[in-house]
């Protein structure tokens, strides 16, 4: 079974050698003149001032955070679809239930006003 | 002829199967890329007649060879890498985001045997995979060390990981009709023409998946992460030459790949329309090709119809629409299949 994977496995070598190739290739048949004003950081012709790694809004945190617990919920999801035949009825209902209180926690974090971009 | 045969047999066995991945690799591969290049002439072309323009038409018969000259334009031009940007990152950054975006492919059937790896847990493979886009997003807007890259990834990112949840419960639904993580089985279980296939009982999540998959891509009216009128490009603003190309390479195989995995998991794969003559004298790979320019159009229908959302609209529907949808409906799925005499419409 395992070797099924092997054509996945070489898949993914040779995309990244494809990816490394063509940036060679620029590398290569491209001029490269760099001057001062070509390698500063773009700013609408301005020159660059303060530290391009600045504060940024928390609420990108907030939303990283909530999208731990959801993507791990998917995970979590994805065995029990395949077996719900045969779980059946009571295997449906306690991931209902499972479900129904990570949606509390959604529903916080809804009124708190985490999920509000203004 | 027989001396070729000799030497290949002579080869031991590790050697014959990578050059035999090789070659069907190559045969994805090849085909993919093309695909690209005609999807962004096919692009301008379409959205220049909805706007009553007739698009490129300069080079070459009817324009047939505009992707080439671009192609070749940007391999002669300058890619720069900012003094301030941090190089092996920055260079690392359009790698990272276009293996994903091909590897992808490699658990795609294109018809009941024409598939590089048939693996019990394709749909799982892909779902890894795509999800890895965002990295390449984030390290290209640090790695730039610029003031709009930085903004552009940091959007991008939390709006990929917000539609991505949405487009993962979406994907749940599909399972619990299929009961299986692999894309032959998947399809398999559309069989028996169009009222058989998993649009019509996940519409909600059909909807879901689609809207998030053209988020995902950051393509228009979802593309606030680059959009031009105020942070010019976004992530891949100090982007130029190849290095540029490979982005966008990886931007238009994503749309292929979401446009594909649509038609595979909702519209019934490689099954005609109707299972009876003459629809079933059309080979299944010509089915499924039709099906992905079917999805792949409204990709470009979108960017010539609808304008930008604003960023807050876009995370008020991630979060506030389309989660709480998905989640009804995986409930309304199970509902029906233990509790009422309609759960057969669900499988």
């Amino acid at each position: 079974m395992l070797s099924n994977y092997v054509p996945i496995l070489i898949f993914l070598v040779v995309a990244s050698l494809l990816g490394c190739l063509l940036l060679f290739v620029g590398r290569v048949l491209a001029p490269n003149r760099p001057d001062e004003a070509k390698l500063s950081p773009y700013e609408c012709g301005f020159e660059a001032f303060e530290d391009s790694r600045m504060k940024f809004d928390v609420r990108y945190y907030l939303v990283a955070i909530l999208f731990i617990i959801f993507d791990l919920e998917i995970a979590f999801l994805f065995p029990w679809a395949i077996v719900l035949e045969e779980i059946g009825v009571f295997g449906f209902w306690a991931m209902m239930l499972f479900l129904a209180i990570l949606v509390v926690g959604f529903v916080y974090e809804w009124m708190k006003g985490a999920l509000e971009w203004e | 002829m027989e001396w070729l045969t000799e030497v290949w047999f002579s080869t031991p066995q590790w050697f014959q199967v990578t050059a035999y991945s090789l070659i069907k690799i190559v045969a994805i591969m090849l085909p993919l890329i093309l695909a690209v290049a005609y999807y962004t002439f096919a692009e301008r072309k379409i959205i220049g007649y909805m706007q009553i323009r007739i698009g490129p038409n300069r080079v070459g018969p009817r324009g047939w060879l505009q992707p080439i000259a671009d192609v070749v334009k940007l391999m002669f031009k300058e890619a720069l890498i900012p003094a301030k940007a941090n190089r092996f990152l920055f260079l690392l950054a359009p790698v990272l985001t276009l293996t994903p975006a091909l590897a992808a492919w490699a658990v795609i059937p294109f018809s009941d045997h024409l598939v590089l790896a048939d693996i019990d847990a394709s749909l799982l493979y892909v779902l890894a995979l795509t999800s890895m886009g965002v990295y390449g997003v984030i390290i290209a807007g640090w790695a730039s060390n610029s003031k709009y890259a930085f903004l552009g990834a940091m959007r991008s990112a939390a709006q990929i990981v917000a539609y991505e949840i949405a487009m993962g419960f979406a994907l749940v639904g599909v399972l619990m009709a299929a009961g299986s993580l692999n894309f032959g089985d998947i399809i398999n279980g559309q069989q028996g023409g169009i009222h058989q296939w998993y649009v019509w009982p996940l519409f909600p999540l059909f909807l879901v998946y689609f809207i998030s998959g053209v988020a995902e891509t950051n393509r228009a009216p979802f593309d606030v992460a680059e959009g031009e009128s105020e942070i010019v490009a976004g992530f891949h603003v100090e982007y130029s030459g190849m290095n540029f190309a490979v982005f966008f390479l990886a931007e238009y195989a994503n749309m292929i790949l979401i446009s594909t995995l649509t038609a595979v998991m909702f519209l019934g794969g490689w099954h005609p329309v109707f299972e009876f003559a003459p629809f079933t004298w059309i080979p299944p790979l010509a089915w499924l090709l039709g099906k992905i320019v079917f999805v792949a159009f409204f990709f470009l229908w979108f960017r010539a119809t609808f304008p930008r959302y604003r960023y807050d609209q876009i995370m008020r529907l991630g979060w506030k629409v389309f989660i709480p949808v998905t989640l009804v409906w995986i409930a309304v799925i199970g509902i029906c299949t233990f509790h009422t005499p309609i759960g057969h419409w669900f499988h």
